[in-house]
């Protein structure tokens, strides 16, 4: 419902602006969402029946779901960061895990001083942002493996500072974070929308689809947008870029800190929903996974970050589940799911290198062949092109 | 003062374990222009492997015997079934595969050795040297460390200078073209160039573990440690690796003794960066004009 309300922001042509630009910018903008073909107009399409889809699925599915759903959206929101970092810019980075920290540690150490939380979280963002500048300065003079190793070290590093300050960080046992209630204003709209008090657990989990919505949204117009383009140009070929004008130094630094904005408000939500920021939340193996969903959902595509996100975040309940049935303990059964994921990543690279979306893709181009010419829904030439440019780009 | 020499001389004995692990790196990178992510995990699971063989009643030197063996074999298959498809992709298709393999082999050593904490023996004492009076830091086991890794150091040295395999190795990865053309099975050549890695790899990995706790995870700092030594060496150069290795362990040492040893991480962190931002070549890299 929250979604909606960003919906809801762009103004319509009837509805007085007294602070904004004027009317003839404003109805060019309109004029822009309301045409079919537009990406904005697309983007916030996309935002709404998304919006709607994860509110009726708020509603009707059982806590459990609606707790894994929040733990979806922070990786919804760590991924989609790191997707535009590493599939449009070719900036690997092993360090997201830590970028996250700094937020989630942030969120936690803000709130019992009595700010708002949403006020937290975009602070935290903020700071993990900074440290996504000075990371981001030394990481746009490295390349592949330099960078993947200067990120991993970043990973393994940077959670012995909460070991070292243990007085204010926590140490070992991390800082436990006060989740806040429900306000009564949200109480009040969702009583009367759906006749019931909302949880804590339901409210946690319409920040995080909030959060996951505006970044998706932001990130998507970014995607299609000057910056997404000139991003792309600097990683297929350096020298071109330069040529072209563009400064690579500034543009490389810009796509890390605007992903690291994005790991630090998965960071803020993350310490929401689990509760507690330690250092045992932040290791390697959150920097990897991160990894393991952008590539197996599809590098460069935010669907693509969706779809690996939901990989790893519903395929563990259910090879453990499958584990388990086969007579293998709890902790053995645990196991299954990293070593699944392991497997699928080297897979996915070998035979697939566009992941799932570019396997929806391909599958959606051959039914529409099959249907033959003009069923298919329009789109900008300009789009299809790029996208199809990218993946047979990492196909090759 | 003493404390000093206590740091210096810990610092070398894991200086040679770093610079074993970065030298498995430098062979890799060397041959087929991937850094393994991997290796930390290999090194792990042929570790695990010495220490089933030492629980069914095998001699240490046994188990080593089998570790390597191991790892000469978990090289070769995966540079053959993983890394050839990926080779001449873009540059991330490689790192990210040996991530896969990274996080698949983890799993699989927790699935198959279970996660729990496992103490794994040494063949030396681990009490301190006596000099004199004076009780020194460096353990009989700590020299065997160092006399492990210089004889490896010798023997691939002799192995690449003055042998015709060892030529052939070289070739084929200064230039795979030219010496496919010349008659060397250059792909052959790759993955012994892997397997050799990985054995010296294991080496790391069992000489760690010697008288010290081992679980799945045990060598993830290694990887750190071992990649910054590998580019504070130049990445390149297999005597930077050595050298690299050394002062990687001598800096952790003075840094875990006087700082604490939760800087340590930091601190690689922070040399790392130094070394790329000021001579990104390494140490003792040839500097090449970087090709875009």
């Amino acid at each position: 419902m929250t979604d909606t309300e960003a919906a809801a922001d762009v103004p319509t042509p009837g509805r007085p602006q007294p602070s904004g630009p004027p009317a003839s910018r404003w109805s060019a903008l309109v004029a822009r969402v309301r045409r079919p073909g537009t990406p904005l107009g697309r983007h916030l399409r996309g935002l709404v029946i998304g919006a709607v889809i994860v509110i009726a699925l708020l509603e009707l599915v059982s806590p459990f779901r609606v707790s894994q759903i929040t733990t979806l959206s922070y990786y919804v929101v760590a991924c989609a960061g790191l997707t535009l970092l590493t599939g449009i810019n070719g900036q690997i980075s092993l360090g997201h895990g830590a970028l996250m920290a700094v937020g989630g540690y942030t969120t936690a150490l803000l709130l019992p001083a009595g700010l708002p939380f949403l006020v937290a979280i975009l602070t935290g963002a903020v700071a993990a942002g900074i440290v996504g500048i000075i990371v981001g300065a030394a990481a746009a003079k490295l390349h592949g493996p330099y960078l993947a190793g200067a990120t991993l070290a970043l990973a393994v590093g940077l959670p012995g500072l909460a070991l070292a300050f243990a007085d204010t960080l926590g140490g070992e046992q991390g800082l436990t974070v006060d989740v806040p209630r429900p306000p009564a204003w949200f109480a009040d709209a969702h009583f009367f929308l759906f006749g019931s008090d909302p949880s804590t657990t339901q409210y946690l989990a319409y920040i995080g689809a909030l959060v996951a919505g505006l970044v998706l949204f932001l990130l998507a117009n970014l995607h299609t947008s000057r910056y997404g383009r000139v991003w792309r140009a600097v990683r297929d070929d350096e020298v071109a870029a330069e040529l072209a004008g563009l400064r690579l130094g500034r543009l490389r630094v810009l796509a890390f800190v605007v992903s690291a904005v994005c790991a630090g408000l998965a960071g803020g939500v993350l310490a929401l929903a689990t509760r507690l920021v330690a250092p045992s939340g932040f290791t390697i193996v959150l920097s990897l996974s991160l990894i393991a969903a952008v590539v197996i959902g599809g590098l460069g595509s935010l669907t693509g970050a969706v779809l690996g996100s939901a990989v790893i975040v519903f395929l563990p309940p259910l090879v453990t589940g499958l584990g388990a049935r086969a007579g293998l303990s709890d902790v053995q059964a645990a196991e299954l799911a990293p070593l699944t994921y392991g497997l699928v990543l080297v897979l996915v690279m070998i035979f697939a290198a566009d992941g799932a979306a570019g396997l929806v893709r391909r599958l959606g181009g051959r039914l529409r062949r099959r249907q033959g010419p003009g069923t298919g829904p329009p789109r900008s030439g300009h789009d299809a092109a790029q996208e199809s440019d990218d993946a047979a780009r990492r196909t090759s | 003062m003493q404390q000093f020499l206590d740091l210096t001389l810990s610092g070398l004995s894991q200086g040679a374990i770093y610079a074993a692990f970065a030298l498995a790196l430098v062979l890799i990178w060397r041959s087929t222009r991937v850094v393994n992510f991997a290796q930390g995990a290999m090194g792990m699971f042929t570790t695990y492997l010495a220490l089933l063989a030492v629980d069914a009643g095998w001699s240490y030197w046994a188990a080593l015997l089998l570790a390597l063996g191991s790892g000469l074999l978990l090289g070769a298959f995966i540079e053959r079934v993983v890394i050839r498809p990926v080779e001449n992709g873009p540059e991330l298709n490689p790192v990210i595969v040996t991530l896969g393999v990274f996080i698949a082999l983890q799993a699989l050593a927790s699935l198959l050795f279970g996660a729990q904490y496992r103490s794994f023996p040494a063949p030396f004492g681990l009490t301190g040297l006596q000099a004199g009076s004076v009780n020194l830091a460096i353990t009989p086991y700590g020299l065997f460390t160092i006399g492990a890794v210089l004889v490896t150091m010798i023997a691939l040295v002799a192995l690449f200078r003055f042998t015709d395999l060892g030529l052939r190795l070289r070739a084929s990865a200064f230039n795979g073209e030219v010496s496919r053309l010349l008659g060397v099975p250059v792909g052959r050549m790759l993955t012994l160039g892997w397997a050799l890695a990985a054995v010296v790899g294991s080496l790391s990995g069992l000489l760690i573990a010697g008288g010290e706790l081992v679980w799945p995870a045990y060598m993830d700092p290694l990887i750190v440690y071992g990649f910054v030594a590998a580019v504070l060496g130049g990445l390149d150069s297999p005597a930077g690796a050595v050298i690299g290795g050394v002062a990687i362990g001598l800096a952790l040492s003075y840094v875990s003794g006087y700082a604490g040893s939760e800087f340590a991480g930091l601190a690689a962190l922070l040399i790392l960066v130094a070394v790329l931002l000021v001579r990104p070549a390494g140490l003792f890299g040839r500097a090449t004009v970087r090709k875009v």
